[in-house]
């Protein structure tokens, strides 16, 4: 489904930041991608959605055999990518409601093969509803300016709930735990469990184990220096929760 | 608001070429030849059969237009070839009550505008304009019953000429300025309304300019007066043909809100690109009195305008709400003025301004709260959007205070659209462009809000269509 081969990724000043990175993610799979600050997995999940700041120098992306690397972040999203943003934007004057479905009707019509096919109002309204139950998002969010004034925790429901409506088949997920208390985590990460299956596969980035705990991987990837330097299933989680990264560190692995 | 994206996004594949730009073939009644004179000014009053001291206000006018100096700040109106506009043309005999009695191709041009589709829905009263003349005109008849008058400009001066004549000229002298005594020499048309003590006219009344010929000047002339503790909400719309050659559309706008009246004016004013737009508006507000204008400026090659609003009684409020969008080769100077004469007056100024494509839009802007206006507040705001390098954007707020007791605040800012808020929006499946009318439909959502659902949605159309093209 999602195929990284041998990515590479540099800054617009040149610098590389992701040096080489190969992964295989299908639906119905929890990938776990684990590192220290500063290793690079940021800009990876930036670079899979298409951020303009971030060059792809060498390797691909290929999703369903489609290659990612030319495509803009909004054909990407229509194809099914999907990524929850560590610091969501606010776009003030533009209500939640409005932007789901814009977002879904833009998606719709691109899988229509650019015809227009607009998501029926009551559907929708159903749908949100459904979702905001799922994820315990207050029902006033609705109406209010995308992430205009938000909680941490508020965004980053609303990332989830964004990814329950736009149905995408593979979703990253960007240290969706950092700035949630342990309860809106919980919540979170099993509205991630609920949505992960036949349809949905999921990356989910973090720093710490915890919402592993919740989550709970199939297969975990230690990110460290811009590489994968090792993989493994969950028990590798509870072993980097023991040790620490140090173990990871190229001097330890043997260098580069 | 239950404005949604989607109905922005229908909005794409049509252009103001196809819309709007559209022209028919000229068959007037009368056509004056190009240039302004006295003897311009005497035919105009003879067609209109005026009474003297109307003819005489006209002449001395353009007495005063020809000695005015043309204004050095602003935009550049150096290039207005005056010889070369046609003042008036009237382009039926009479006016008509219904859309079947006009001709044709003017009928087929109110048609493609919506405007009788508009009427049937949500409209209290249509005045449409043609070129120099109202060619139709009605009001609901429960209004007229109530003893609310909606008339065009020439038939107010004639049915009710001591009305006209207490106001005319009074709020907006016709030595204002330079653009004011033209219009004061040779205006045709316009709304003449007043709204009787305590009447609340619930829906919209609108009017909807339109000029077809090339080269063509309107002079549209309107009168308010909303009595005590009245209402009205007036609506202005207006578009041209895309001509390479210019046309100058100057009005006068007078409003009188006597006490505890309320009266809001809307336009949504989207000229094609060769149409200079120069216009002046002022209202008075008297003792807790409210006048609100919200002034939508989409269109035109020059704008300036800075509707004004004096705050005569205590108590009185204003507000003003502005956006400006200027594109490729236009220039928006806009704007408000807040005049507090009396005490415990409140005005706000919100005005929201975008420029692309090397556009220029900008707000101008006076606040002035006079002596004896004890406790008055004011606040002033305007955000500048711009989108490209080219583009510019000019803040020129003037305040002067001339009493202690009193609060105004002013505040400023000045915005690109974000990589990141595209890239964003964009990781949802929006394309460039939509993500980019959305950010900006979101800037001026402020505005947005306080028009009727329908206008508020012609208003994101119309931003949705000038985005297109502006980037990708």
């Amino acid at each position: 489904m999602l195929e990284i081969n041998n990515l590479h990724v540099a800054l617009e000043d040149g610098t590389e930041i992701v040096k080489g990175v190969d992964l295989a993610v299908s639906t119905n799979e929890i990938h776990a991608i684990m590192g220290p600050n500063g290793s690079g997995k940021s800009t990876l999940a930036y670079a899979l959605m298409g951020h303009p700041g971030y060059e792809i120098t060498e390797g691909e992306i290929l999703f369903d055999g489609v290659n990612l690397v030319e495509l803009g972040p909004d054909e990407r999203a229509q194809l099914g990518l999907f990524l929850a943003f560590q610091y969501p934007h606010a776009i003030p004057g533009v209500t939640v409601t409005s932007f789901l479905r814009s977002a879904i009707n833009s998606v719709r019509k691109a899988r229509a093969g650019g015809e227009d096919d607009p998501v029926p109002v009551p559907q929708f309204r159903k749908e949100m509803l459904a979702a905001m139950d799922d994820l315990k998002v207050p029902r006033e969010l609705a109406s209010r300016y995308i992430n205009d004034g938000f909680s941490g925790g508020e965004k980053k429901r609303l990332e989830i709930l964004q990814m329950a409506m736009l149905k995408p088949r593979m979703a990253v997920l960007d240290e969706t735990d950092s700035g949630l208390d342990i309860d809106a985590l919980k919540i979170v990460a099993a509205g991630v469990r609920n949505l992960v299956g036949p349809e949905l596969g999921a990356v989910v980035i973090t720093h710490y184990q915890r919402i592993l705990t919740y989550i709970k991987p199939d297969f975990v990837h230690v990110f460290v220096g811009g590489g994968i330097v090792a993989e493994g299933g969950p028990e590798l989680a509870e072993k980097l929760e023991a040790e620490g990264y140090e173990a990871f560190t190229p001097a330890a692995v043997g260098g580069e | 608001m239950a404005i949604t994206e989607t109905e922005i996004v229908k909005g794409i594949g049509s252009d103001y070429e196809v819309k709007y730009g559209f022209h028919v073939p000229e068959d007037y009644f009368f056509k004056s030849g190009r240039g302004l004179s006295h003897e311009l000014v005497d035919a105009i009053s003879s067609h209109k059969d005026e009474p003297d001291w109307m003819r005489k206000f006209r002449h001395k006018s353009l007495e005063y237009f020809n000695a005015r100096p043309l204004p050095r700040w602003g935009g550049n109106v150096a290039e207005i070839d005056f010889d070369n506009i046609y003042y008036y043309i009237k382009p039926t005999e009479k006016q008509a009550n219904s859309w079947e009695d006009l001709p044709a191709d003017i009928k087929d041009t109110w048609d493609k505008l919506g405007i009788p589709e508009a009427e049937k829905k949500y409209l209290a009263g249509v005045g449409a304009q043609y070129e120099s003349e109202v060619v139709y005109h009605k009001l609901q008849e429960e209004l007229e019953s109530q003893g609310v008058l909606f008339l065009d400009m020439d038939s107010g001066l004639r049915e009710h000429e001591d009305l006209v004549k207490k106001y005319f000229g009074k709020v907006i002298p016709q030595n204002d300025n330079k653009f004011a005594a033209l219009n004061s020499a040779v205006w045709s048309g316009g709304s003449f309304i007043y709204v009787p003590p305590g009447v609340k006219v619930e829906m919209p009344l609108q009017a909807y300019f339109r000029i077809n010929a090339e080269n063509m000047g309107q002079f549209e002339r309107t009168l308010i007066i909303v009595d005590e503790g009245a209402y009205v909400h007036y609506v202005e719309g207006c578009t041209a043909p895309i001509y390479t050659t210019d046309s100058l559309h100057s009005a006068v706008v007078e409003i009188i809100v006597n006490q505890g009246g309320r009266c809001r004016y809307t336009t949504i004013q989207n000229w094609s690109t060769n149409v200079y737009n120069l216009v002046t508006k002022r209202a008075v507000a008297h003792e807790e009195a409210t006048m609100e204008w919200v002034d939508g400026n989409l269109g035109s090659k020059l704008t300036m305008k800075y509707p004004a609003i004096w705050l005569m009684g205590k108590g009185a409020h204003g507000e003003v709400l502005s956006i400006a969008f200027a594109g490729q080769g236009q220039h928006q100077d806009a704007g408000g003025k807040a005049v507090h004469v009396a005490p415990k007056t409140s005005s706000v100024i919100t005005s929201k301004s975008i420029s692309k494509n090397g556009g220029r839009a900008g707000y101008r802007g006076l606040l002035e709260i006079a002596k004896g206006a004890h406790g008055s507040k004011s606040k002033v705001v305007c955000d500048a959007l711009i989108l490209d390098e080219e583009s510019r954007s000019d803040t020129y707020p003037y305040i002067r205070i001339d009493e202690n007791d009193v609060s105004a605040e002013h505040e400023a800012t000045v915005s690109k659209i974000g990589e990141e808020q595209l890239f964003y929006l964009m990781s949802r499946g929006l394309s460039e462009a939509e993500a980019s009318a959305m950010v900006v439909s979101g800037f001026v959502e402020p505005i947005t809000k306080e028009l009727p659902l329908e206008y508020a949605v012609e208003m994101n159309r119309l931003i949705q269509l000038q985005m297109e093209g502006s980037v990708g």
